[in-house]
C-alpha cells in the first residue's frame, strides 16, 4: 500500500495538495504515482506568474519510460515551480510529499471536489 | 517475421466471426459517395518490361546538361564508395528499426552522424535527421516556441533572404499551430540589424538566419546572433553543411552563439535525383534538448560495461505522448544520412575545407565570366559563397529555355518569388564547374542576348 498522508488531499489523476500557513497551496504527485511512473529523469516545472484554470496541466514528468501531464485541481497564479528539481528530479520519487513539490499556487478559489486521504486510498484499490 | 497466408476459407472463418458478409462490408463506415472505383487520368498499370522502357526513355531526356543552378540542391562530386557502401543490403532501410537496439549497427551509424553533425554545427546534440532542410525550419521553429519560456508571442522572424521553399514548407507545417511568421523585407540581399530595429523591445521568439543566405550573399551573423539575444530572441540557424567547412558554425555565432541549427544533408553525398528524397539536419544546445524531436541515439554501456547504443530521450515521442508528442515526426532519413556520414568520414574536415574552398573559387571565376556579358550585371556585391543573383537587361525565362536548348541549365529564375528583384537570375558553381565550363555558359549566354536582341 502507497503512504498518503492524511493531512493532504488528493486527486484520482494522482495529484496531492497541500494548503500552507500563508494560504498558498502546494502541489506535487503522489507516491502511488511516482511508483507507477518509475525513476524519474526529468520535470518541466511551471514559471512563476502563469496562471491557470482547473484542471489545466502544469507541468510534464518525465521517467524513462512514459511522459506524464500533472494538472492542477486547483485555479490560481503560479508562485513558484520547484527549482531542485531541475538538478534533482528524483526527489520526487525519494520524497513525493515533501523535497518533491511541484508548484506552489496562490489559488484563485476554494478547492473543490478533492479526495481525502481515506477516499483516495479507496480510489486506489477500486482502481486496481 | 513468418509470412501467413489467408486461405479463402480463413478469410470466410474470419468474416464469419465478427458477423460480416464480405471485405466491402468491413467498409460500410465510408459514405457511397466517397468511394471511387479508379482515378481519373491514372492509365492502367504497366508490366515491368513496359515500364522499364517507359523509365529510360524519360531518363534520356535529362540528357547530361551543364548544371549552373543551386537555389538549395547541390551537384557536387559523389566519392563511389559512399553509395556502394550505402546500398548494402545491412544498410538499405529508409527506417529506423522498430526494435531498434536490436540493430546496433544502425544505432552506431546514426550515432556517429549526430557527432560529425555536431562537430561541423559546433553545437552539442543533434537529432537523427529530419526530412529536408524546410522541414527542419519548420521542427526548428515550433521547436523554439516550445524552448523559449518567457516569450508568449510564437511570432517567427523570417527574412526574404531564407530560401522561399523554407519558408512555404515551415508555414504549411505551422499552420494550425497558431505560430506566426513574420517575413522581415532585405532589399538589400541581406538582413542587416537596420532592418530588424522595428522589432527592438517586442515579444519575438525566434529569428530564422540563413548561412550562406538564399542569394549566396554570406550574412553578418554576429551582429545578428548578438542582436537577436540581447532582444531576447531565440536564434534559428539554417546553414550549408558544404560552406561549414570553411564558415565559423553556427554554434560560435555572435557571443552566445545560435541556440538551434539547421539545413539539408544534400549536399553531403546526396545525389539531385530531380528534387529529392533528401535529409535534414537538426541541432541544439543542450539546455533544449528535451524539446527537440525525432529520434536521438545515445551512447551507453550495459550490464557487462561493453558499449552499446540505445535510442534516448524517447518519453516524448508520438508513441508514448500521443498528441503531446513533440513532433508527429518520429522518423528520420536514414538512408540519407548514410550516405552523409560516408560522405564525411571519406573526405574528412580538410577534404570539405578544400571542397568549399574550391566552389566559392568557381563562383568567383563564373561570375567575373557571366558579368563580362553585354547585358548582364552583378545584383548584390557582397561576400558570398557558392551562389550569385544576376540581373539580366530582358525577362529570365526565355534566357533560361534558349540555354536549355543548347544543353546549359543557366540557374533559377527569381521573378516568382522576388519580382521586386526585376530580371533575376540565381546562378551556382560547385567543384564539379572547370573553367571550361564555366566558358561554355558565358559563350552561349553571350550568344543567346546577341541572338535575342538581333531577333527584337
Amino acid at each position: 500500500m502507497s503512504d498518503s498522508p492524511a493531512d493532504l488531499k488528493y486527486t484520482k489523476s494522482h495529484e496531492w495538495v497541500r494548503t500552507l500557513a500563508d494560504g498558498n497551496v502546494e502541489i506535487g504527485i503522489t507516491d502511488h504515482a511516482q511508483s507507477a511512473l518509475g525513476d524519474l529523469v526529468f520535470v518541466d516545472v511551471p514559471e512563476a506568474g502563469k496562471s491557470l484554470k482547473a484542471g489545466d496541466a502544469f507541468a510534464v514528468v518525465e521517467s524513462v519510460k512514459a511522459a506524464s501531464d500533472v494538472y492542477t485541481p486547483v485555479a490560481g497564479t503560479v508562485v513558484e515551480g520547484n527549482a531542485n528539481l531541475g538538478s534533482q528530479p528524483e526527489l520526487i520519487n525519494s520524497e513525493p510529499y515533501k523535497g518533491g513539490w511541484i508548484m506552489r499556487l496562490k489559488p484563485g478559489g476554494a478547492p473543490a471536489g478533492l479526495l481525502s486521504a481515506a477516499e483516495y486510498q479507496a480510489h486506489l484499490a477500486a482502481e486496481g | 517475421m513468418p509470412f501467413i497466408p489467408h486461405t479463402p476459407k480463413d478469410v470466410n472463418d474470419m468474416l464469419q466471426a465478427i458477423g460480416a458478409r464480405s471485405i466491402d462490408d468491413l467498409f460500410d463506415e465510408i459514405p457511397k459517395e466517397l468511394r471511387i472505383e479508379s482515378l481519373a487520368g491514372i492509365p492502367d498499370a504497366l508490366n515491368e518490361m513496359q515500364i522499364g522502357r517507359l523509365m529510360s526513355v524519360r531518363a534520356a531526356q535529362d540528357g547530361t546538361p551543364l548544371n549552373f543552378i543551386g537555389a538549395g540542391a547541390y551537384e557536387h562530386h559523389i566519392p563511389s564508395a559512399v553509395w556502394a557502401i550505402t546500398s548494402r543490403g545491412e544498410f538499405y532501410s529508409a527506417y529506423t528499426p522498430y526494435q531498434a537496439e536490436a540493430s546496433q549497427g544502425t544505432l552506431q551509424l546514426i550515432y556517429e552522424y549526430q557527432t560529425m553533425i555536431t562537430s561541423l554545427t559546433a553545437m552539442d546534440v543533434s537529432n537523427a535527421s529530419l526530412y529536408d532542410g524546410g522541414s527542419a525550419v519548420a521542427e526548428a521553429a515550433l521547436m523554439a516556441v516550445r524552448a523559449h519560456r518567457r516569450s508568449k508571442s510564437q511570432r517567427i522572424l523570417v527574412p526574404t533572404t531564407l530560401n522561399p521553399n523554407y519558408r512555404k514548407a515551415a508555414a504549411a507545417t505551422i499552420a494550425g499551430q497558431g505560430l506566426k511568421l513574420e517575413e522581415v523585407p532585405c532589399p538589400r540581399g541581406s538582413l542587416s540589424v537596420a532592418d530588424l530595429e522595428k522589432y527592438r523591445g517586442e515579444d519575438i521568439t525566434a529569428l530564422v538566419i540563413q548561412q550562406p543566405n538564399f542569394f549566396g550573399v554570406l550574412e553578418d551573423v554576429d551582429a545578428l546572433t548578438d542582436f537577436a539575444h540581447a532582444n531576447n530572441i531565440l536564434v534559428i540557424a539554417s546553414v550549408n553543411p558544404t560552406s561549414l567547412g570553411i564558415l565559423k558554425p553556427p554554434g560560435e555565432w555572435g557571443t552566445k552563439g545560435a541556440d538551434i541549427a539547421c539545413g539539408d544533408c544534400q549536399p553531403l553525398g546526396v545525389p539531385l535525383s530531380s528534387g529529392g528524397p533528401y535529409a535534414g539536419f537538426l541541432t541544439t544546445k543542450m539546455e533544449n534538448v528535451r524539446q527537440m524531436p525525432g529520434r536521438i541515439v545515445g551512447r551507453t554501456v550495459d550490464l557487462d560495461g561493453q558499449q552499446g547504443f540505445a535510442l534516448t530521450l524517447q518519453a516524448r515521442e508520438q508513441h508514448i505522448r500521443r498528441g503531446k508528442a513533440t513532433s508527429n515526426i518520429c522518423t528520420n532519413q536514414g538512408l540519407l544520412i548514410t550516405a552523409a556520414t560516408i560522405y564525411l568520414s571519406l573526405i574528412g574536415p580538410e577534404g570539405l575545407a578544400r571542397i568549399a574552398n574550391e566552389c566559392h573559387a568557381r563562383t568567383q571565376e563564373l561570375v567575373a565570366a557571366l558579368t563580362r556579358v553585354k547585358g548582364v550585371k552583378l545584383a548584390f556585391d557582397k561576400p558570398r559563397f557558392h551562389e550569385a543573383v544576376l540581373l539580366l537587361d530582358r525577362p529570365v525565362a526565355p534566357v533560361i529555355e534558349a540555354l536549355a536548348a543548347r544543353g546549359i541549365i543557366g540557374g533559377c529564375d527569381l521573378s516568382g518569388d522576388y519580382p521586386e528583384l526585376g530580371n533575376a537570375l540565381l546562378v551556382c558553381a560547385t567543384e564539379t564547374r572547370t573553367t571550361a565550363d564555366i566558358k561554355v555558359y558565358a559563350d552561349a549566354l553571350a550568344d543567346t542576348l546577341k541572338a535575342a536582341v538581333r531577333a527584337a
